[in-house]
């Protein structure tokens, strides 16, 4: 790399373009880490993707990676820069969950995922902003601060891993990890036109994920295309002792299943997220990508999903439950915030340990989650449980049986990702629960514990519009499949932010 | 629908300003309202599902390993005295 011209250019690479790029010795992982911070020199104060960037360690990692690519030695990521979404255990490097109440947590061991990205040779080169301990849908719950679309700064990235998306998008990194509990990758991998992937539940380990809602929580990549997902998806997959819900099976290679071929496919279109409360811009790209397919040789009909309208209120009985049990944790004395003196009960004058308590998560927690505790603790209250917790984990199975009654017929399910495409910054802060209602098309498929896709399929003026391609349990080979041909025949993922 | 916002802030241990519990008495009793609609499905002989794919427990083998990185652990901690977590004062003064 000879020159400044190249070096921007550079960071607009895909991942595997990247990784070939040093490959070929056209450039070094040093060239290309300082290229990215120049870049974020450049534009992060108009995103605002990132909590932390590590520069210094990136660039000890990249010096690393350029003497194993020397040696011949390099791995499916050596060299190339990738950002953590700030929910994951870095260790020795600050770890928030854009919350006041882990300020200044330093894990002391990385998450499985965190590792196996080292393995695989990535340099890491910061933590990204995301909605408080991943409950949102914008990334304004950030207590840190807000993340700006890079498509367009008045907008909300999405979230709750906005600022992974972000910083993807921005050319900020190569690719991201994000977490998604009830659309939390896809969501936002819409609203910033990247491609974002939640793998089935179990296939990705979640040991080091601070836990929001540990039945829902999975991690997954946000890329610039489908190939990199693959990449990626290979990077982090597998069997881990240490989380317990991790499912023993084997990885396929995933780079296989970009195969550009949809003959013969049988796609399922969901009938109840086309209708009302859909945007009529992302139904009409919705189905410009269903003609594509089509023309591509895949079958579609059209698939009911009856539960899909209880899916919203299932979700926030559920999630807030396991969030609230999850959440109890922070009291002030293991780690991050404590703070002591005030009274904030006259009923617990005399008791300081309690008095901590209070203040503690008073200060800590921002008002969605004080608001998803409330819930989750009211729901399984004595008196409660029965009507709302155990009432959402039977709608839940009835959710999963609507899912393994369609795959009888289809091979995999389409509909888009988000009702509408990203929304003004302030324009649904004050109403939670009609932002709460956004999540209609990816909540479902937490529920029922399948992999899903998002890929860019169309616009509105500047703002992407996502495919949500859906598949059975462990067959992400099938969604990236689709993912891919249709990428191969479409130019949406080349549109790029002009920001 | 009526949410008691102070017995449910209690059992959270969550202290609440007196605005924060106007507010969420509000959103809370139009959440709880909307979660409610799921009553309108039929769910009697349906077995609940708390995770999507089966799951058995997970036991390892019964060994001491050794711990994580003691100091690093311990340097999280608000307060710390002899390789202990310090909190405030539990049993009260007679």
């Amino acid at each position: 790399m000879n020159n400044r011209k190249d070096a921007m250019h550079c960071v607009s690479l895909t991942l595997h373009e990247a990784h070939a790029l040093l490959q070929n010795k056209q450039a070094s992982s040093v060239e290309l880490t300082t290229a990215v911070f120049e870049q974020i020199e450049k534009i992060e104060d108009k995103v605002r993707a990132y909590i932390t960037l590590t520069k210094e360690e990136a660039l000890d990692q990249a010096r690393e990676a350029d003497k194993k690519i020397k040696a011949g030695n390099a791995g499916s990521l050596t060299g190339v820069p990738i950002a953590i979404k700030d929910n994951m255990c870095t260790k020795g490097t600050l770890t928030t969950c854009a919350s006041k109440i882990l300020y200044n947590y330093i894990p002391p061991y990385n998450a499985t995922v965190v590792d196996k990205l080292k393995a695989a040779g990535a340099v890491i080169i910061g933590k990204t902003n995301m909605d408080e301990f991943a409950m949102g849908s914008s990334t304004e719950n950030s207590a840190m601060h807000v993340t700006h679309n890079p498509c367009d700064l008045k907008c909300v990235p999405g979230g709750s891993s906005g600022g992974s998306a972000a910083a993807v998008a921005a050319d900020e990194c190569f690719a991201a990890l994000g977490s998604d509990t009830g659309g939390s990758i896809r969501q936002p991998a819409s609203f910033c036109g990247v491609v974002g992937l939640k793998p089935t539940y179990g296939r990705v380990s979640r040991y080091g994920l601070v836990a929001f809602a540990s039945s829902l929580d999975q991690i997954g990549p946000l890329t610039k295309d489908v190939t990199d997902s693959a990449i990626m998806l290979n990077a982090i997959s597998g069997y881990d002792s240490q989380d317990s819900t991790s499912v023993n099976i084997e990885t396929p290679d995933f780079k296989k299943a970009l195969i550009n071929d949809v003959k013969g496919l049988k796609i399922g279109i969901i009938k109840e997220v086309l209708g009302k409360g859909i945007d009529e811009s992302v139904k009409k790209s919705i189905k410009e990508a269903v003609k594509i397919f089509e023309k591509l040789g895949a079958k579609v009909f059209e698939v009911s999903m009856p539960t899909y309208e209880y899916a919203v209120a299932t979700y926030y009985i559920i999630a807030p439950s396991e969030a609230s049990s999850n959440l109890s944790r922070y009291d002030g004395v293991k780690y991050g915030l404590r703070t002591e003196g005030g009274v904030t009960s006259p009923r617990l004058h005399k008791k300081d340990l309690m008095s901590m308590y209070f203040k503690t998560r008073q200060e800590g927690f921002g008002p969605e989650v004080k608001r998803r505790i409330m819930i989750g603790t009211y729901t399984l209250s004595a008196g409660y449980y029965d009507a709302f917790y155990l009432k959402a984990l039977k709608a839940r199975t009835l959710m999963k049986q609507d899912f393994d009654k369609a795959f009888s017929k289809v091979d995999v399910l389409i509909s888009p990702t988000a009702p509408s495409v990203a929304f003004k910054i302030g324009e649904k802060v004050s109403d939670p629960l009609s932002m709460y209602i956004s999540d209609i098309a990816t909540i479902p498929v937490n529920l029922a514990g399948l992999p899903a896709i998002s890929i860019p399929c169309g616009m509105d003026g500047n703002l992407p519009v996502g495919l949500q391609i859906i598949g059975k349990a462990f067959d992400e080979a099938a969604i990236l499949r689709a993912a891919y041909s249709f990428e191969q025949n479409t130019e949406w993922h080349r549109k790029r932010p002009k920001t | 629908m009526h949410i008691n916002v102070e017995h449910i802030a209690r059992l959270a241990r969550l202290g609440l300003s007196d605005k924060e519990k106007e507010l969420f008495e509000k959103q809370l009793s139009s959440i709880l309202g909307y979660a409610e609609t799921i009553n309108r499905l039929e769910t009697s002989g349906v077995e609940p599902t708390s995770h999507a794919i089966p799951m058995k427990n997970v036991l390892r083998e019964d060994k001491a390993v050794p711990c994580e990185d003691v100091e690093a652990i311990l340097k999280n901690a608000p307060e710390e005295e002899d390789h202990m977590f310090k909190v405030p004062r539990i049993i009260e003064n007679e």
